[in-house]
């Protein structure tokens, strides 16, 4: 029995206090109809005794305290999914944006989704080749993992991202990418950049769009990566295609949920953001993967701008703890016109271990990244001390290294937006930019790929 | 079964009425999906309580059945090899009843029962027996020989016990005590919150070898001992996590994945059942208890997870054994706590964690121990604790690690700046410490060499003068170093990279034993003191370092454990190398004389020649 009221007592924020409620549940989704009969929904965030707490998806603009009905559905979050919802745009809450027809649902499902078993998971260990050597050399990408980008404002983090949905494939697999792209309080301009790339590389109609864009409802944010990520499960999960969901900008979504929390009263941690910040983040980030026996995947790459380029702000940091990995964007190396500006030295992927070596990209690839790394340290510090001490007071050794990183930076980092490396291309630049390096210094490779690459030419 | 009613649901915290009698910490059932919840609360007869499992969709008017019981784990044959989630549901057994998401209010009995283990008795009917007694023992795995205590608070004189193949419920011993029958079963039950009694605390003696250079030799972690490892996102808390779960010289391994990746828990199932265990050649699962509550998992059974944990592990540790814990990460069950917390609108300390944060993390700390167990026939466990702590941003001024650190004897520091360099494991040797250095020297000297702990303070020494003279070298340059200072950065760079390096992924570096790192470090610090001798005697620097065998060196890791003696080898290999490096700089400097010398003559007789 759908149950409707208009005791609301108390507007605060995006959230209603309704009095005098019978049987509301928590989470329990919820529509509030207007003086002029405008409908907005809502989910209840907290029940006590025959006080609910709801917080409105839109906004509270247009509520009053006497004239609002509230009804109460009895139900939690849910939204109908289908395959049909390739090639649609949505709004943040799953409603179609674009014009078309309404979406003709084969499942209704719960947007908060349930947690998968860990017993359920299977390893992700298939190498996924972006042409980016930077990523796939030094931080590779796996079916299944979650790799954010973090990046800051003015650095050209969706142009990696595009980047990366352009040309990320499996090698061997004849199977494309099915992108779910949940856009959060970004600009019209950065939707339209991807929109306008999607088009243009023809992988619209293999595109989900949900767009919650910097001028709609804040609130609504907090319910746009929950209802993407009930989609790419279903597409995933049941129609055993592969995902990439790209998510941005979560640090938006981190600030819409700091609202509701300020709104509550509750106790702030760091930086005013809510204490559950982690345990929020991980409810979103955990649900990609892969699982025994299913065909498709859900590979996440999330992008959030890290106010000040500060990676210890507590969305970076919290994220960096749930994702396994991150790509982080260098403002000094972008200043040196290096693109995509990746920080390699900083940028992680903790997956690689296993989506690489014989069989999935070459068997001296885990030697080779490793001294690459090494050197490329080296040869940075190098620099430090040049900078102090001039470059001639550097040893001999020091010198080569300096110059493997300058070379490293301009060769290896940097490529053009539309160079799609293959693995071997980017391993074989690896080697031939450490042939600079004596091979005595090679204490990272074992002696068989040192004779092997190294030594030929 | 009693039951209250709904008053308020705030995400995973429930309010309820009408719960009069009941106790604090006692298990409840929330509304008709019987979900599991405990009593955190108690105001008249209001109870608040944390839900361990999803709150959606509950309301105010359901019910809450009491059980009027604390959290219990079961404790029996069948924990090897298992996963559990936070409150001991068996993940294998959920997913094969309800698929590969986790949906709420299901019952499962921890333990299998359906299986039948082989009881065997150790005593005949007629002893008298009292708690901690064993009364026989259930192969349990190939590695793990279970043992079956008479349960705490038991006692009596045997009246029946037999040999067979049993349930964990069946009754395998009749005790008698004024003239009442008591029957036992393989499995009981103990609450998680309070510790298990033991007969006498010992102090830590013994070293948990791990495999781990730079832990091993430098922060070496005692039998029963306490170690924390805090450090930033990436600089590879949970792969020393998972190289200590699979090295460690210990009998029974129990994982907590508290909070954590789902991905890193597939990761332990998958690769430990391929793992061998380097003493024993069989698969390390064999070992292994598994605690997985994943950080998407409900918050609540967060906190319950430790416990969990613990419990099990102690009840290891009561048979004499030697258990490590791995808890990764505390810092998630502190902000499950915080939650909860924030949640009972309870006055916040620091960072809004609660008052008690730091007495809940000395007390779980505190459960560790190397103890003379209960019962008979005598004998000794120890259960080690290793906590991994993820402060935000890295910054170790936050309330869990200072009050972490405040209990713990061992700090592995992990800092991103090594992990930056990809000098793995990042454990910083400035740092870090370890009390417990001088309580196992003699342990570890009698596993190794006498000089071992010598060899590891004279290691010790040059990585801390290193660190001074970098100072130096950034202001001023290498090159304004004098020759022996050159030299001392040179031997802790082979420190660093011979020895402290490590590379978890490389299938013989992955584990070290003590004897072998007794000879690398030899092999290091012999090469070190070489050359300082070389120099004195008159070689060039440039020469020293430009030495071949310094490959070999660097390759010392990569030799297999049956190769030592490759390693002892080249000892004397440096020393021929050094006398003939010696010997031609010597050479070479009676030849320039020499030279010169004829030169000269030859000068004159040209010059004669002239004239």
């Amino acid at each position: 029995m759908i149950k409707e009221y208009s005791s609301i007592s108390n507007v605060a924020g995006p959230l209603l206090l309704v009095e005098g409620v019978g049987g509301a549940k928590y989470e329990e989704l919820v529509e509030i109809y207007t003086r002029i009969g405008e409908k907005k929904r809502g989910r209840v965030l907290e029940v006590d005794k025959d006080k609910a707490l709801v917080q409105i998806f839109e906004g509270s603009t247009g509520i009053d305290v006497q004239d609002c009905r509230v009804r109460f559905l009895g139900k939690t979050l849910n939204i109908g999914v289908s395959a049909d919802m390739l090639g649609r745009v949505f709004d943040g809450l799953g409603s179609p944006k674009d014009g078309g027809p309404a979406i003709i649902p084969e499942a209704m499902l719960d947007v908060n989704g349930a947690p998968i078993n860990p017993t359920a998971r299977d390893y992700p260990n298939e190498f996924i080749q972006t042409g980016i050597s930077s990523v796939d050399g030094i931080n590779t990408l796996v079916r299944g993992q979650k790799l954010p980008v973090f990046s800051g404002s003015g650095l050209p983090h969706n142009r990696v991202a595009a980047q990366i949905v352009r040309q990320a494939k499996v090698l061997g697999k004849e199977e494309e990418f099915a992108v779910v792209f949940g856009a959060m309080g970004i600009t019209f301009e950065e939707a339209n950049f991807f929109i306008q790339d999607f088009t243009k590389s023809g992988a619209l109609e293999r595109v989900v769009l949900f767009l919650n864009l910097a001028d709609d409802p804040a609130i609504e944010r907090i319910s746009t990566p929950r209802v993407a990520f009930t989609v790419a499960e279903y597409l995933a999960f049941t129609k055993g295609l592969h995902i990439l969901v790209v998510l941005s900008d979560m640090t938006n979504y981190a600030e819409a949920l700091r609202e509701i929390s300020a709104a509550r009263k509750e106790i702030p941690g760091r930086r005013g953001y809510p204490g559950y910040l982690y345990t929020d983040l991980a409810s979103i980030y955990e649900r990609s993967g892969r699982i025994k026996g299913k065909k498709g995947s859900i590979t996440l790459i999330p992008i959030l701008s890290m106010p000040e380029d500060d990676k210890t702000h507590p969305i970076p940091d919290l994220t960096g703890y749930i994702t396994e990995g991150q790509i982080i964007l260098s403002r000094p190396l972008y200043r040196k016109k290096i693109s995509p500006p990746v920080d390699v030295q900083q940028s992680l992927s903790r997956l690689k271990d296993k989506g690489i070596g014989k069989g999935k990209t070459r068997e001296d690839h885990a030697d080779l990244f490793n001294q690459l790394i090494a050197c490329y340290a080296r040869g940075k510090e190098a620099a430090e001390l040049a900078v102090i001490l001039g470059e001639a007071a550097l040893s001999d050794l020091d010198k080569i290294y300096l110059k493997f990183a300058t070379e490293y930076e301009e060769r290896y980092i940097s490529q053009g937006e539309y160079e799609d490396r293959t693995i071997e291309q980017t391993l074989d630049l690896g080697w031939e930019l450490l042939r600079m390096v004596p091979r005595n210094e090679m204490k990272r490779i074992r002696d068989e790929y040192l004779k092997k690459y190294y030594d030929t030419k | 079964m009693r039951k209250g009613e709904i008053t308020k649901v705030s995400g995973p915290l429930v309010v309820a009425k009408g719960m009069t009698g009941s106790k604090m910490y006692d298990v409840v059932r929330v509304s008709e999906e019987r979900l599991v919840g405990e009593i955190v609360g108690l105001a008249g007869d209001l109870a608040s309580i944390q839900v361990y499992e999803d709150t959606s969709g509950i309301g105010p008017g359901e019910p809450v059945f009491m059980t009027d019981e604390p959290l219990f784990v079961e404790l029996g044959p069948g924990l090897i090899e298992s996963i559990f989630d936070g409150i001991q549901r068996p993940l294998d057994i959920i997913k094969e009843s309800s698929g590969d998401y986790i949906t709420r209010g299901i019952e499962v009995p921890a333990l299998e029962r359906n299986k039948k283990w082989h009881f065997k008795p150790l005593v005949r009917a007629g002893t008298e027996v009292g708690p901690g007694d064993i009364l026989g023992q259930v192969q349990e795995t190939s590695l793990v020989v279970h043992k079956i205590l008479v349960p705490p608070g038991a006692g009596g004189k045997i009246r029946d016990i037999k040999e067979g193949e049993f349930l964990v419920t069946d009754v395998i011993c009749v005790l008698e005590n004024n003239k009442q029958k008591h029957n036992l079963t393989m499995m009981h039950r103990w609450p998680v919150r309070i510790p298990r009694d033991y007969r006498e605390r010992l102090a830590p003696s013994l070293t948990l070898s791990t495999g781990q250079r730079v832990i091993d030799t430098f922060f070496p972690i005692a039998k029963g001992g306490t170690a924390c490892c805090p450090g930033p996102f990436g600089s590879g808390k949970t792969v020393i996590q998972h190289q200590l779960a699979k090295w460690a010289d210990a009998e029974i391994i129990v994982y907590i994945g508290c909070g954590e990746r789902g991905n890193e828990m597939t990761d332990v199932l998958l690769e430990f059942p391929e793992l061998k265990d380097p003493r024993s050649g069989e698969p390390l699962m064999k070992r292994t208890v598994l605690i997985a509550n994943t950080s998407n998992m409900p918050v609540a059974a967060r906190e319950a997870s430790v416990y969990t944990g613990i419990t099990i592990a102690e009840y290891f540790r009561d048979m004499g054994y030697s258990v490590a814990v791995m808890a990764d990460s505390t810092s998630r069950w502190a902000e499950a706590m915080r939650e909860i917390s924030g949640r009972l609108e309870e006055m916040p300390g620091e960072e809004g964690y609660p008052a008690y944060l730091a007495a809940r993390v000395s007390s779980f700390y505190e459960r560790a121990g190397r103890v003379k167990t209960l019962g008979s026939p005598e004998r000794e466990g120890a259960l080690s604790v290793v906590g991994a702590v993820s402060p935000p941003g890295g910054d170790l001024s936050d309330p869990v690690v200072q009050a972490t650190l405040r209990v713990v004897k061992v700090f592995w520091s992990l800092e991103d700046k090594l992990a930056y360099q990809r000098h793995f494991p990042a454990i910083s040797w400035l740092n870090s410490y370890s009390l417990y250095l001088d309580d196992v020297a003699d342990d570890v000297n009698k596993m190794t060499a006498k000089d071992f702990t010598e060899l590891s303070r004279e290691a010790m020494k040059l990585l801390e003068q290193e660190a001074e003279l970098q100072e130096i070298v950034r202001l001023i340059g290498v090159d304004a170093l004098s020759p022996e200072d050159r030299l001392i950065l040179e031997g802790a760079r082979s420190i660093r990279e011979d020895f402290l390096h490590q590379n978890a992924f490389h299938e013989i570096d992955t584990y070290a034993s003590l004897k072998k790192q007794y000879e690398m470090l030899s092999v290091c610090m012999f090469n070190y003191n070489m050359a300082r001798e070389a120099l004195k005697r008159g070689a060039a620097f440039d020469d020293l370092v430009k030495m071949d065998i310094r490959n070999k060196i660097a390759r010392m890791k990569y030799l297999e454990e049956s190769k030592l003696d490759t390693i002892v080898a080249l000892k004397d290999e440096l020393s021929k190398e050094f006398d003939q490096l010696i010997k031609r700089e010597a050479g070479a400097g009676e030849a320039g004389k020499r030279g010169t010398e004829e030169t000269a003559k030859t000068g004159d007789v040209e010059k004669r020649s002239e004239k």
